[in-house]
């Protein structure tokens, strides 16, 4: 089956004078047309990393894509050479940024810079451009955008600015959009007001959204597949109804309970994982959750698991079945057959929720 | 936890930061008007909670009341003494009993000390504690943070973010405050580090019987760990009430957007949400509009919000909003 984007076995890797970082491993997942995938984790997960692969945009050196493919229509994207690579950048692969500050340039005007791109993928002329740079701003809601257009990025709002980068990204109509973390910077009226306004757009276009964030709020009204990423790794992946109605990898499991939630009053303590993510200069040998995990087996610190299935479309990197750990018995994710999604994840939080970081938790020497 | 006992009671506070233009003769031409007016009390034992976006003042108002800044008028009484009236040692005898917690905690601890002489500095300043007792008093710190006390000799660029966000805040408890601003303390961690830090908060707080005014724009957070909070835009306070009661119950059509913004981590629900999405953005506190400052991104703008300011008035249960829509 042709996929819009899939992404194969995609690692990358940075080689710094303190050795070599891993900052992707071996991740694959799929994108068809129109489709919506978040990618979660925390920072230096490797979220940001593995999508500027995609694009093809880590600074070599010190980073370089050692393994995998990404195919775009089944053209391997990876084995394009740099001006092969600029006529998909922007055409067919767009890509918009946490900070719209930096991502703009400062001496040049917003319309010129959301214009270059249609006089170079597009052949406008710069008449042309104009016109439809402008028809760019007013679409993404910037008020008065015939004046706007000659606007330096300095003179917008940061929601504004993201906006732009939004009209930029969106100039070429490109099949998928890349949003890496856009409202993490942004106040929450800004961030509901950007959410809405790439939901909108894409509707209206038809474009399929890559989302990264950490915010675990922010992809749920937003994306249908979701991947957790955790230390370079894909934890787990799945529609995202199932995997947030029933987390099975310990990872998403404590990191969904760890977060309050905005309509529910609780005067429990908050879940915590003890503990810091893993140095990617050196990764354990088994599990990389292995040391924080409320589960872990002697297994986990031996073998790293593969992603495994546990539900239709629903697979978990883990040795250790999160549903089975109540009842006292562990059991391999795969042999369960699990169905339905009915137990609430808060009756499992037990383990988690006592584990409360001690001293020995700072010790990480 | 509460028992109505005011620690902290804010008066009219104002902090205006002034605009000056001129080389060599400056004068004022303007001012940022940072914090216009603030009443409000925070009881002891409570957490009380700031919230607002980013250039609201919030975190003016968390340093002015610690008289970090000067204010421009109003008054702050800690403990029943009127801190405006205070100078210089005496100012300093109070300032052990507040202190504060920073947003960042990459900038907020001296790069070039170590983590013992950070969390010592306090008992030196205060001569609270002799030479070797301070060692002591480090180590016991530390241990209350939850970092081991061998960390004491060791420098910050060695610590992760939550780990030094956990050495600013031994170094705020080391002179034994009663009360603390929590400037945004966990808007710079990871996710899963944030819980760790807010559940430390609450068993200090249980254990110290410390006050909080926690400063933050995650209203998810704060609706965990407050009593009450007040919402502030454009340095005003538009709704104050009980956490339960604001958050069930919101009545300023601001404080019903910001919590309308907030996305809930829950597929299903988030879809069907209604959104109230405002138009623009927050107006310069440079030259804030006249009358209500919301009038110009309110959905249920009115006449008489473009001229009259609304005042803060209780409608009921302690819940003050600042709304025309009220009367």
């Amino acid at each position: 089956m042709t996929h819009l984007l899939d992404v194969k076995n995609l690692t990358t890797r940075f080689y710094t004078p303190e050795g070599v970082v891993h900052a992707v491993n071996g991740i694959s997942y799929t994108l068809e047309q129109g489709e919506a995938l978040g990618i979660v984790g925390e920072s230096g997960c490797g979220k940001s990393v593995s999508v500027l692969s995609i694009m093809k945009l880590i600074p070599d050196p010190p980073g370089r894509i050692t393994d995998g493919e990404v195919l775009y229509w089944e053209q391997d994207l990876l084995k394009l050479t740099n001006t092969q690579m600029q006529n998909v950048r922007g055409k067919d692969i767009a890509m918009i940024f946490q900070d719209p500050m930096t991502s703009f340039n400062p001496v040049l005007t917003i319309g010129h810079q959301i214009s270059e791109s249609l006089t170079i993928h597009l052949g406008m002329n710069d008449k042309k451009a104009r016109k439809r740079a402008i028809e760019l701003l007013d679409m993404v809601g910037i008020p008065q955008p015939a004046q706007r257009y000659a606007s330096y990025p300095h003179q917008f709002s940061g929601g504004m600015r993201q906006r732009a980068m939004i009209a930029m990204a969106l100039a070429c109509e490109p099949s998928i959009l890349i949003a890496d973390e856009p409202t993490t910077a942004l106040d929450v009226t800004i961030q509901a007001q950007i959410v809405d306004l790439v939901k909108n757009l894409r509707d209206k276009l038809g474009m399929a959204v890559i989302w990264i964030t950490h915010d675990l709020g922010v992809v749920a009204g937003m994306v249908e597949k979701l991947v957790v990423m955790y230390a370079g790794f894909i934890v787990e992946r799945g529609h995202i109804d199932d995997i947030y109605a029933d987390p099975r990898h310990p990872y998403t499991l404590s990191l969904l309970n760890s977060i309050p939630r905005i309509d529910r009053s609780s005067d429990e303590k908050l879940a915590t994982i003890p503990g810091l993510p893993p140095d990617l200069l050196g990764l354990p040998p088994g599990c990389p959750f292995a040391p924080r995990c409320a589960y872990a087996v002697e297994r986990c610190h031996r073998e790293n698991p593969q992603l495994a299935s546990v539900g239709v479309n629903h697979e978990i990197a883990c040795w250790v079945d999160v549903t089975a750990q109540s009842s006292g018995s562990f059991a391999p994710p795969t042999s369960h057959q699990k169905q339905g999604g009915t137990r609430a994840r808060q009756q499992r939080t037990a383990p988690t929720a006592q584990l409360h970081q001690d001293t020995q938790e700072g010790c990480d020497d | 936890m509460t028992d109505n006992q005011v620690l902290v009671h804010v008066e009219n506070l104002k902090k205006y930061f002034p605009i000056t233009s001129g080389l060599l003769i400056r004068r004022q031409v303007g001012a940022v008007k940072a914090v216009d007016g603030l009443t409000f009390d925070i009881y002891a034992g409570e957490t009380f909670g700031l919230v607002g976006e980013s250039g609201c003042g919030k975190t003016t108002a968390g340093r002015t009341i610690l008289q970090l800044y000067q204010p421009t008028a109003g008054q702050v009484t800690f403990g029943g003494v009127d801190l405006s009236t205070l100078k210089g040692k005496e100012l300093r005898r109070t300032r052990r009993r507040m202190q504060i917690i920073f947003q960042d905690p990459y900038a907020s601890l001296n790069p070039r000390m170590t983590v013992g002489r950070i969390i010592g500095e306090p008992l030196r300043i205060h001569k609270i504690a002799l030479k070797d007792e301070q060692t002591e008093r480090v180590e016991e710190l530390l241990h209350l943070v939850r970092l081991n006390p061998y960390f004491a000799n060791r420098y910050p660029h060695e610590f992760s973010g939550g780990q030094r966000q956990r050495i600013g805040i031994a170094r705020a408890l080391a002179s034994n405050p009663e009360f603390i601003v929590c400037d945004e303390p966990i808007s710079a961690l990871d996710v899963s580090i944030q819980a760790q830090v807010v559940n430390l908060l609450e068993d200090l707080q249980e254990q110290l019987g410390l006050t909080y005014l926690f400063i933050a724009h995650d209203l998810s957070m704060v609706r965990h760990i407050c009593s009450r909070v007040a919402v502030m835009y454009l340095g005003k306070i538009v709704e104050l009430s009980e956490k339960v009661e604001l958050y069930n119950n919101a009545l300023h059509p601001y404080t019903q957007a910001l919590l309308s913004a907030v996305p809930v981590p829950d597929p299903p629900v988030e879809r069907k949400r209604q959104r109230i999405i405002l138009e623009g953005d927050v107006p310069s506190p440079i030259d804030p509009p006249p009358g209500c400052r919301f009038c110009t991104r309110c959905p249920y703008v009115m006449d008489i919000c473009n001229r009259e300011e609304p005042q803060l008035q209780d409608v009921g249960g302690s819940h003050f909003v600042a709304c025309h829509l009220m009367k």
